[in-house]
């Protein structure tokens, strides 16, 4: 084989490598995404049921409820139309709070309850998980349903 | 005063980085002898003004001048001295200014150092080092000062709890010092392109500057993963956070540059190729700035954004990218490339392991943008998580890993694998063996991707470790750069073993515990004998002690801690950590749950350490490579053509 040829295969051989590698990462990419939907979405139906999803918003005041010297937690977060409750076993991150913004990462498992796998708050008090603070921004009477 | 002194010596900088840039580039371009001369008089004058304010700073934050108003948002009066001082870099503003410092202190570095540089070489990368301080000084004077005033307030808003830690303290500084320092081959590489000059002293040149970047860049990211796995993490160790992944691209596409740096100065190949790795590192540290700094991404370093920030770094970003792509366009085709390599060689391993490393950064740049781009095109607010990454960015790390235990033994030019093949099997062979046996005895099952990872850290560490025992057996000469490659080497293999063994045999529980009771996980029976009140300079908060022991021997006594910080009145949690060579245990106090019981985590977290010790391996590996005597040598300058114009040949 000339140098050259010796050099076109390996280039061929990088290049076959690089486009399986990407492959590969679009796929497992397609199958790990998982989507982020507000309370008023899942109250109206556009969550996936039996998928990972994010749900995230206000952790709704005085709603924290556990059975004492259980894991067992369930609250209600809200972006101030609709409500879905929360139910999560294990420890919860030292910034969860009542009123506090939370992502809940998990699925859900009826119109109204979630089961969440992860429950985060985010480190900075002043920070506000974007996406929550802009499920809040929206006006009140968008996608309102009563 | 103390702080207009501070805002007034930035001022100044900002002055004398203009003039690097001035008489740097215009006086390389016009070969204005006596322009040069001023060049180490500016870069010594930066210095001296950014060092200024930055201790100007670092004073407001010792004698709590609160009228700042960037103090008085990150210290308080409790504030212990050493998180005083870490609260400099604290918050972005400082932060930044940590960043220009860093980046001042390496151009200073590099105008000391380079005594054996063409004047005109040196006063081009200077120049550009100076163009990168005097936008990222614009950017801090005009979007971020931190010496704003502020009706002063009689005591702060204390420093985030989460950054007051030592090791958090050491992190940014390290981490930054890497970031930084592939300014350091990028201004070598635009300087080599505006010459249009690139030989192998140039490459010998570069390569000493790009792996110390490198190895604070392993260091800081190393020190990041171990920090979030005792404070953050509840005892995870990497989490593909947008910010993490940030630190890690520049390190992939560093680590891909030193291999293909090593081939331009051993052969004079891959030329190009060497300086689009150095303009992608520099470009991939100016991006996780953005990251960082912007707050487009979901992280917790996120700080609290500002757009107009993002705007002026996504134009530096903009100007640096384009600006040396264009220049890399018009003059990397006069720098050809001589001579050849056969298909089996240490040219083709290096090759194949400079696209390997770029699938790999592909791979998380992907994962990390992804979001972004789906969210400005409101496709759907979507996160990619942990399972992309462990599944993605195995497929192109694999193979990575296994060439390099086979690469080392390749000769340049034309390699006789035959020869090595054989024994290289054999010690592939007996990783094997050696893994399926301990794996067997320690955890009595394993899956093949186990097996498969400890076999390939195994196998390199061997492979490593023979190549430095095959010299002293035939009583060769060992050159610390190749002593530095195989620690470096070992490492990976160290780092390899740890995290297959750590991820595949990890044990966490959620338990909830009350004084007296016990749990038992993976042989250790956690007790849970009292809980008590504790306090410290500027918290509160309370302790439980816990004893562990196995076959009733007491292995450890823990007393993990749930911290309020009084000031911003956030709970912390400070895990209790039981280390060992071959398991940590891990226990984290979560909240109490009523009456007198708590929830915890336990966690069982065999071979962690390896993760880490594999990485400071790496680093050491570095060091010792860039004390070989040949960078010690000053370069012999090379009689260059009149026009700057050409091909120098080596050897």
């Amino acid at each position: 084989m000339t140098p050259r040829r010796k050099r076109l295969m390996l280039v061929v051989g990088i290049l076959l490598g690089v486009s399986l590698a990407t492959l590969f990462a679009t796929r497992a990419l397609r199958e790990n995404l998982s989507y982020f939907y507000d309370p008023t979405q899942v109250a109206q139906g556009e969550a996936p049921r039996g998928r990972s999803i994010r749900v995230g918003g206000m952790v709704t005041k005085g709603s924290v409820k556990r059975e004492s010297g259980s894991l067992e937690v369930k609250f209600d977060v809200t972006d101030f139309r609709h409500t879905v409750t929360v139910s999560y076993r294990g420890v919860l991150p030292d910034l969860f709070r009542e009123g506090q913004g939370i992502i809940a990462h998990g699925q859900l498992a009826s119109d109204r309850v979630f089961v969440a796998d992860e429950v985060l708050a985010k480190h900075d008090e002043k920070y506000m998980p974007p996406e929550v603070k802009q499920s809040l921004k929206k006006p009140m009477n968008e996608g309102a349903t009563p | 005063m103390i702080p207009e002194i501070g805002h007034l010596a930035l001022i100044l900088a900002l002055v004398m980085a203009g003039l690097l840039v001035f008489f740097g580039l215009l006086g390389a371009w016009l070969e204005k002898v006596t322009w040069l001369a001023v060049v180490p008089f500016a870069v010594a004058g930066q210095w001296i003004f950014v060092a200024t304010g930055f201790g100007c700073l670092t004073y407001a934050f010792v004698v709590h001048d609160f009228s700042v108003a960037y103090v008085a948002d990150n210290s308080n009066l409790q504030l212990p001295l050493l998180y005083r001082i870490a609260g400099v870099w604290g918050a972005h503003e400082g932060s930044l200014l940590l960043w220009i410092l860093i980046l001042a202190t390496w151009t200073l570095a590099v105008s000391r150092l380079s005594g054996g540089l063409p004047d005109r070489f040196r006063a081009r990368v200077l120049g550009v080092l100076g163009l990168i301080g005097f936008s990222f000084l614009s950017f801090l004077l005009s979007t971020s000062s931190p010496f704003l005033r502020r009706v002063p307030v009689p005591d702060g808003a204390d420093l985030n709890p989460l950054l007051q830690d030592p090791a958090l303290a050491i992190h940014p500084p390290m981490l930054y010092a890497g970031y930084v320092g592939t300014s350091v081959a990028f201004a070598f590489a635009v300087a080599a392109m505006l010459e249009g000059r690139l030989d192998a002293s140039w490459a010998r040149w570069t390569r000493p500057w790009t792996t110390i970047a490198w190895v604070f860049l392993t260091c800081g990211i190393a020190l990041g993963s171990w920090w979030a796995y005792y404070v953050l993490g509840w005892g995870g160790w990497w989490f593909w956070d947008a910010v993490e992944n940030a630190s890690f691209m520049p390190w992939l596409a560093s680590t891909a540059l030193i291999h293909s740096l090593a081939v331009t100065e051993k052969r004079g190949l891959f030329k190009s190729w060497t300086l689009l790795l150095a303009v992608s590192a520099f470009s991939l540290s100016l991006l996780g700035t953005f990251l960082v700094r912007s707050g487009v991404v979901v992280s917790v370093h996120a700080f609290a954004s500002d757009p107009s920030r993002g705007i002026f770094i996504l134009a530096l970003l903009g100007f640096f990218i384009l600006g040396s792509l264009l220049l890399y366009a018009w003059r990397a085709p006069t720098l050809g490339s001589e001579g050849g390599f056969a298909l089996v060689s240490r040219e083709s391993f290096l090759l194949m392991n400079n696209a390997l490393l770029l699938a790999s950064a592909g791979v998380v740049l992907l994962g990390t943008l992804m979001p972004m781009f789906m969210d400005a095109f409101s496709l759907g607010k979507i996160s990619v998580g942990p399972p992309f990454y462990n599944v993605a960015f195995l497929v192109p790390t694999l193979p990575l890993i296994l060439l390099v235990g086979v690469g080392m033994h390749a000769s340049w030019k034309q390699a006789h694998l035959q020869r090595v093949g054989m024994r290289l099997a054999v010690f592939f062979a007996v990783a094997a063996v050696l893994s399926v046996a301990a794996l067997a005895v320690a955890y009595g099952s394993f899956s093949v991707m186990t097996l498969l990872g400890c076999a390939l850290g195994l196998f390199i560490v061997v492979s490593s470790l023979s190549v430095p025992w095959k010299k002293i057996r035939h009583r060769e000469t060992l050159s610390r750069s190749v002593l530095g490659m195989c620690i470096a080497h070992m490492g990976l293999g160290i780092f390899a073993l740890g995290v297959t063994v750590a991820q595949s045999y990890k044990i966490e529980k959620d338990i909830s515990l009350a004084p007296g009771e016990s749990y038992l996980l993976a042989g250790y029976r956690f007790s849970f004998e009292s809980l008590h009140d504790v306090t410290g300079a500027n918290w509160d908060g309370v302790e439980a002690k816990m004893v562990i022991s196995a076959a009733d021997r007491r292995v450890a006594v823990l007393y993990p801690q749930k911290r309020v910080y009084r000031v911003q009145r956030n709970p912390m949690t400070q895990a209790g950590i039981s280390v060992g060579p071959t398991r940590d245990l891990f226990v984290a106090l979560g909240e109490q749950l009523g009456e007198e019981r708590w929830s915890m985590r336990l966690q069982y977290k065999p071979f962690i350490r390896f993760i880490w010790i594999g990485a400071l391996a790496m680093a050491i590996g570095g060091l010792i490579s860039v004390t070989d005597r040949r960078y010690r040598r000053p370069a012999a300058k090379n009689p260059g053509l009149p026009g700057g114009l050409g091909v120098a040949h080596d050897n």
